[in-house]
């Protein structure tokens, strides 16, 4: 189902042709601002309802008279999901960010090179095996994870970070990726590679991979968002507080006893950060990673 | 640890390596650099994807409570348990109703919001982040802020605050099953969170659209609006479309986080994984009716995936790869 291909665009430049419609006068283009300004501002409540909460006090959320725009904005409020002792808001941050790391790192080494050998070094079972990798994209990894579970808890993964890490990298889907874009690599630079002497090994370290670099980055940032916002596995798996990640502990005081709104307001708000920063620094690959591999679905 | 499994994975493939007569030596022989290259992947998909399906559909067969080695044979009993289980039944139900409505609706509000953000000529990236950016948000984070803030039940809830403008009452969005209003906070949040994903899809495709077919269009006097959307976007679309569908098709039924965060303690609006959930992992660990009831989800989808395929068209055609 890859109608289109995408070009292995090694520049770098976005696809975006200035290709808008010029028909339509002053109203029409009013209207189209008004519309796509109101759905604008909708999108944007749910996060400016979360920052406002995080920075307000308590009576403030909840009391009688509720405000758009509080007064009374508490900047103390920041460092206090770190004080609280009912749940470790810290470590969960540190698990999230090491989980996320090395399941982006570990998912892009495995399946980029598993992605190559079936897009490139001839061998008489390839196809078979490239079937054998479809057949999994059939089976959604959130149904088996009861299986998962009893098989990683007999590793004795359970609350460790290789039970939350090991299991989730091989992804059937980005090793597809990862193939129907080598497909498209320009075999003559491998060539050349091969001519200086080089081995499949050696061309794919020092010609095939950095040449592709946006590829690379734009399946990261999406491996990295989908590690950090993960909740069903590492719900399963992390069993001890100890191991949980952000996810698992914004969950937690949600069925807490007592309910504290600015502190879990202000522990979403922290959660959300770090992709707020890969949004704001990362969005072009992303948005061009997307546009690749959302497609061919 | 990725590199100690590559080097125990490694070492079956020389033997065969040696066979295949090599002609500049065995790093050259192409054999053994398709093991060295796959090999890594291929066993952890072993491990960790085919066992686990296997393994599910073993236990399933089985007399399986608070064992994952059982040996008491039960052959169809955990099926004809969980079929007889009106809250799985149900919730398999309720679930192809909620894709029904979940999947037209995102489809429809994506393409609405690319075509928007296609025609802006002035922060037109400003308005693409702007819609692309709860996709930054979780499940959880999401649910938080519907559940404590939006859709609070209390009076001081967003929703309940504008309503009460109007006089009306307080609604219980949340605690009260009846009438459903939760699906209502389920539906936007999944909403909110799903759109400017496929937003940026639907950008991408109807960038890659030719201009001509348009101009083309205007000199047979075609009326740009309702009739060039109908005759030149939407199949200009149908790649993406399929897609598209397909993924939410997959995604709804898989549903899990907001659901278990926002319905925490409630016996309604459970979706297929949340009971298995608690069947598999719940006091009962009754691994053996979990199973079978993966074993069913997993078909279901698979049919409904086929079916849709079937309906759209799914791949006709561009298979030449």
């Amino acid at each position: 189902m890859t109608t289109t291909v995408p070009e292995v665009s090694k520049t770098g430049t976005s696809p975006t042709g200035p290709r808008r419609s010029r028909r339509g006068g002053v109203m029409s283009s009013t209207g189209l601002y008004i519309g796509t300004g109101i759905a604008g501002v909708l999108f944007l409540i749910p996060f400016y309802l979360l920052v406002r909460n995080a920075l307000s006090t308590d009576p403030d959320i909840t009391g009688e008279n509720w405000k758009f725009f509080p007064t009374n904005i508490q900047w103390g409020n920041i460092t206090e999901p770190f004080r609280d002792t009912t749940v470790d808001f810290g470590q969960s941050m540190v698990n999230s960010l090491v989980v996320g790391t090395l399941h982006t790192v570990g998912t892009l080494l495995v399946c980029s090179l598993a992605g190559y050998g079936l897009a490139r070094i001839p061998y008489r079972h390839a196809n078979k095996i490239f079937y054998a990798v479809l057949f999994t994209l059939m089976v959604p990894a959130a149904v088996t994870f009861v299986p998962s579970f009893v098989l990683v808890s007999s590793l004795g993964w359970v609350d460790s970070y290789r039970g939350l890490i090991i299991p989730g990298l091989f992804s059937g889907f980005t090793c597809f990726l990862f193939r129907q874009y080598f497909l498209g690599f320009p075999r003559e630079l491998e060539e050349a590679a091969r001519v200086d002497g080089l081995g499949y090994w050696g061309a794919y370290w020092r010609v095939v991979v950095p040449n592709s670099l946006n590829f690379f980055a734009a399946i990261a940032t999406i491996t990295f968002i989908n590690g950090w916002n993960a909740f069903l596995w590492p719900l399963v798996i992390g069993q001890d507080p100890s191991a949980w990640t952000v996810q698992v502990a914004l969950s937690s005081y949600m069925t807490n006893q007592t309910v504290n709104y600015h502190l879990i307001f202000m522990a979403t708000a922290i959660s959300i950060l770090p992709l707020l920063f890969v949004f704001l620094f990362l969005q072009r690959w992303l948005v061009q990673g997307i546009a690749q591999t959302g497609i061919k679905g | 640890m990725s590199t100690t499994t590559t080097r125990d994975l490694a070492r079956p493939a020389p033997a065969k390596a040696s066979k295949a007569r090599p002609r500049r030596g065995l790093r050259g022989s192409s054999t053994f650099n398709f093991w060295l290259f796959t090999s890594p992947f291929l066993i952890g998909l072993v491990i960790f994807v085919y066992v686990p399906i296997g393994w599910s559909i073993w236990l399933s067969f089985f007399e399986a409570r608070f064992t994952v080695t059982p040996d008491k044979f039960v052959g169809f009993d955990n099926y004809r348990f969980m079929l007889d289980n009106n809250d799985f039944v149900g919730s398999l139900g309720t679930f192809t109703v909620f894709a029904a409505f979940i999947v037209p609706t995102t489809w429809a509000l994506s393409l609405g919001l690319a075509m928007l953000v296609n025609r802006l000529r002035f922060l037109r990236a400003f308005f693409r982040s702007v819609f692309f950016l709860p996709t930054a948000c979780s499940y959880v984070a999401a649910s938080l802020i519907w559940k404590m803030s939006l859709f609070n039940g209390v009076r001081f809830g967003l929703a309940n605050t504008v309503l009460g403008w109007f006089g009306v009452e307080n609604i219980a969005w949340l605690a009260n099953p009846d009438p459903p209003w939760y699906w209502l906070v389920i539906l936007t949040a999944r909403l909110w969170l799903q759109s400017g994903f496929y937003m940026i899809l639907f950008l991408a495709a109807l960038q890659n659209i030719p201009q001509e077919l348009y101009e083309a269009a205007a000199i047979d006097g075609a009326k740009p609006g309702w009739q060039t959307f109908r005759h030149i976007t939407l199949p200009q679309l149908r790649a993406t479309s399929t897609a598209v569908i397909l993924l939410l098709l997959v995604a709804a039924y898989q549903a899990f986080d907001e659901f278990f965060n926002l319905l925490s303690k409630t016996t309604w609006g459970r979706p297929p994984l949340v009971e298995l959930y608690y069947t598999a992992l719940g006091q009962n660990q009754d691994y053996g009716a979990g199973s079978a009831g993966a074993v069913m989800l997993t078909l279901l989808i698979v049919v409904v995936t086929l079916f849709q395929g079937r309906i759209m068209g799914f791949g006709r055609g561009d298979e030449s790869k």
